[in-house]
């Protein structure tokens, strides 16, 4: 199908409007779209996002830096991404709605499902990465394990962490638009509700997502390069490569 | 602006007023899910369309693209930019953007499945092309194979087992967001799931059928590769 460019450039330049205008509805009976809407909406969808994040770093961080420091469960620790990526994130919302029922609480469960493996597997590597010689020569000058991992292995690790946490707070986001067929209104709900929002909220819910995630994970890149130590980058400049590309592999989760 | 993007208005609920038994009740229903599995059928091999055909293209143009920020190195930074901008994106929010300019169907979704798939192949094809022992390059060269038998005797075959692995994790990811696609008015099993998700049984079956699906596509590139790469297992 070809759409004139002047119209694709109309619809957009509506979609945008619909962003900061409140206008009747398509059926004329509610007024819809303008900041406050949208704000309430994407307030709403950073909430949730928000706790799924903060609730699945808590939970997988810690384990992770266990693991890892005794070197145990490689399997779980990394397999866990493999399910992970192989199990749809629809259909992570679709168990938990059909077998827990909707709702906010339900909502942010499924999303810290989904925001688990990545940030279990990357805590897991990143302390496995960690030079075994520089743990070596922090046990010899009497370091017990917990200094080893809070002073040599965590701050050499937070960076491969930190990688985990943006794919995680990423793919949170994005799911969290689904989140109105499981009862909870979010940037999603103009998506879900053409009847009312129009084809003009429909753009617009997606503009704002995109444009919101975007600089979030801006901003979290920022934070990544902001708790890489020291040493790390002038090792990464002598390498003369600074910019070396880590494959991404079955084992390793990276923010690509 | 009166054109519909969305399928029906009022979302995808299917009718359920037929219904009788356990599938009223929003149960498992295993007999319900070995009756009814023919009306999966369809979607699935939708779906399987509409993740093969991204893996094909975003195949080709990544490799394509690999290849030549192999010989250009400068082009690896803009390239690595780009393809990671796209993958940030929220796929719903592609699906929809891309809706005005290319209308709802297939094409639109396969178009935005493909652009997922350029970062994580991409990737994987630079770094495997770049962990290629030096001494092999060197004996090759010392051989006098011209540039184009070095690429494709000594550095593609070497950089296979990290390609294929990119291609892995892109497929899993690429029937993952494919459940997505049926926003875009394209087919899928993710229609299946919106349509019934109360429904224990239903969202089980869909579930279940696209995990197996990301199996099995692991499973054949696996095998190709190992096809591909005989020489590993004669050393394993």
């Amino acid at each position: 199908m070809i759409t004139p460019i002047g119209s694709i450039f109309s619809t957009f330049s509506d979609s945008v409007g619909f962003i900061f205008e409140r206008r009747p509805s398509d059926a004329g009976t509610v007024q819809v779209g303008g900041l406050a809407e949208m704000g309430h909406l994407a307030g709403n969808h950073f909430a949730v996002s928000f706790l799924a994040i903060v609730v699945s770093i808590a939970i997988s961080v810690p384990i992770g830096l266990w693991l890892g420091h005794l070197g145990r469960a490689e399997m779980l620790a990394v397999g866990v991404a493999n399910v992970g990526r192989a199990v749809p994130a629809l259909a992570i919302i679709g168990f938990c709605v059909a077998f827990l029922g909707t709702g906010f609480r339900n909502i942010a469960f499924a999303l810290t499902l989904l925001a688990i493996p990545p940030i279990l597997t990357n805590t897991y590597v990143g302390m496995r990465q960690v030079d075994p010689e520089l743990v070596d020569a922090a046990r010899g000058q009497g370091l017990s394990g917990f200094q080893i991992v809070r002073q040599v292995e965590w701050p050499l690790a937070l960076p491969t962490i930190f990688g985990g946490i943006r794919i995680s707070v990423v793919t949170v986001l994005a799911t969290a638009i689904i989140s109105p067929i499981a009862g909870l209104d979010s940037l999603g709900t103009p998506i879900f509700s053409e009847e009312i929002y129009g084809t003009e909220g429909v753009i617009a819910a997606a503009i704002a997502v995109a444009f919101l995630t975007l600089m979030t994970d801006a901003g979290f890149a920022l934070v990544q390069r902001l708790v890489t130590p020291k040493g790390l980058k002038i090792a990464a400049r002598a390498n003369r490569r600074p910019r070396r590309l880590r494959p991404l592999s079955i084992r390793r989760v990276q923010h690509p | 602006m009166s054109q519909t993007l969305l399928a029906q208005s009022g979302g995808f609920l299917r009718d359920r007023s037929g219904d009788t038994g356990c599938p009223s009740n929003d149960g498992v229903c295993l007999g319900w899910m070995v009756e009814h599995l023919d009306r999966y059928w369809d979607p699935f091999l939708e779906h399987v369309v509409i993740t093969l055909i991204p893996l094909v293209i975003g195949f080709a143009i990544a490799l394509s693209m690999g290849l030549l920020a192999h010989r250009q190195k400068w082009l690896i930074t803009p390239f690595t930019g780009l393809t990671s901008a796209i993958y940030t994106i929220p796929s719903i929010s592609s699906f929809l953007l891309l809706l005005p300019i290319t209308g709802r169907g297939n094409d639109t979704a396969i178009i935005a499945l493909t652009a997922y798939t350029l970062v994580i192949i991409f990737r994987n094809v630079v770094t495997g092309l770049a962990g290629v022992p030096q001494g092999a390059v060197d004996a090759a060269r010392g051989m006098g194979l011209t540039s184009r038998q070095l690429l494709f005797s000594v550095e593609l075959p070497l950089a296979l087992p990290e390609i294929i692995a990119g291609l892995r994790i892109a497929a899993a990811t690429t029937v993952g967001l494919a459940a997505f696609a049926y926003l875009a008015g394209a087919g899928g099993l993710g229609a299946n799931i919106d349509a019934d998700i109360d429904f224990r049984g239903n969202v089980l079956v869909c579930g279940v059928i696209l995990t197996l699906l990301a199996a099995a596509l692991d499973f054949l590139v696996l095998s190709v590769q190992r096809l591909l790469t005989p020489w590993r297992r004669a050393a394993a």
